[in-house]
């Protein structure tokens, strides 16, 4: 059976609340597909996902591994490199980067880099 | 309106009961030692354990508060209640705990009780006052869960010192941990057999003031 991903382009979920947003992204996550989503979630939405997924779990849906890359989010110290991504952010939302969520029986795990990302996929619920 | 000045009243009571004693959180994924941290510090300062640790993930399943630690370093005292919290996950399998020589009923509740804890440490969040983020050094530092700890602290604008745990562990590696989060001072230390601990009383000192 192959994997299906699917793209979430950003004008699909810049208009919805959070809550809904995660909705939306469980609610595909949950059909053994992988959401590939144009830009990155807050980390209030990262941790009420977190949430929402727990509050799901059961014998058949084990959770869900997450990863995100945002050319912008580099740590950095510098002053200036947060105060440019505060103003693109507040110009255009989080729409630079990319956000992989996929459902726990299929993805083994995710493994970031800084600049590289691996998913594992396990053969259990495929 | 009396409901309404009870309820001005217990929130005035609640900020000078708060402020009495900070409360200082442990934080991490499952497995990383944070329980193993805890008990180091109640040792220390207290002489008793403060949760019981185990291989296997999500033995800390609901909060633990233990109140009025302190502790002393170069002179100066320091105290708190400490709070030490489910490691936070994204998936929760109780097959895993079965692989771990569970038993299946025992394994589900587990599992059950671990996606509460899970819920419960995300809402304590917003009763720290610092955090305490144990990450496993021996593990790629760059995973979505502590990213999104460390986020979600710095979005409330607590206090965090990250502690690299099981720097006695050969695959230990501090750098990769300081690389991924440049701006937070990092420790290695090893709760369970106190390596670099009382840099780390040090730290917490500045941590706190």
């Amino acid at each position: 059976m192959p994997l299906t991903m699917q793209y979430v382009p950003f004008e699909e979920v810049s208009g919805l609340d959070s809550e809904r947003k995660i909705q939306k992204l469980i609610k595909i996550v949950k059909q053994n597909k992988l959401v590939l989503m144009e830009g990155t979630l807050t980390p209030q939405e990262e941790a009420d996902l977190i949430e929402e997924t727990m509050e799901t779990i059961d014998s058949k849906f084990k959770g869900v591994e997450i990863t995100s890359f945002n050319p912008l989010e580099k740590n950095s110290r510098q002053i200036q490199d947060k105060l440019k991504q505060l103003f693109i952010e507040t110009l255009f939302g989080r729409r630079r980067g990319l956000t992989i969520i996929g459902p726990a029986n299929i993805v083994r795990e995710i493994r970031k880099d800084p600049n590289r990302i691996q998913l594992f996929l396990s053969n259990r619920g495929r | 309106m009396i409901k309404k000045f009870k309820n001005f009243l217990s929130g005035i009571l609640l900020i000078f009961k708060n402020k009495k004693h900070i409360r200082l959180g442990i934080y991490g994924p499952p497995n990383a030692g944070k329980t193993s941290l805890a008990n180091r510090i109640c040792k220390d300062w207290i002489g008793e354990e403060m949760g019981k640790v185990s291989p296997i993930p999500h033995e800390t399943r609901e909060i633990q508060q233990k109140e009025k630690v302190t502790v002393q370093s170069n002179g100066k005292k320091l105290s708190f209640n400490l709070i030490d919290t489910p490691g936070i996950a994204t998936r929760i399998d109780y097959e895993e705990f079965i692989k771990k020589g569970m038993e299946k009923r025992e394994a589900q509740t587990r599992a059950k009780e671990a996606t509460k804890g899970v819920i419960e440490a995300i809402k304590w969040l917003d009763n720290m006052d610092a955090v305490l983020v144990v990450l496993d050094s021996t593990k790629n530092p760059y995973d979505q869960v502590n990213i999104t700890i460390i986020g979600n602290l710095a979005a409330r604008n607590i206090p965090v010192l990250i502690l690299g745990n099981k720097v006695d562990l050969k695959k230990a590696n501090l750098k990769k941990i300081e690389a991924a989060f440049p701006q937070y001072k990092v420790v290695g230390i090893s709760a369970e057999y106190g390596n670099n601990i009382d840099q780390f009383y040090k730290e917490l000192f500045r941590l706190v003031k």
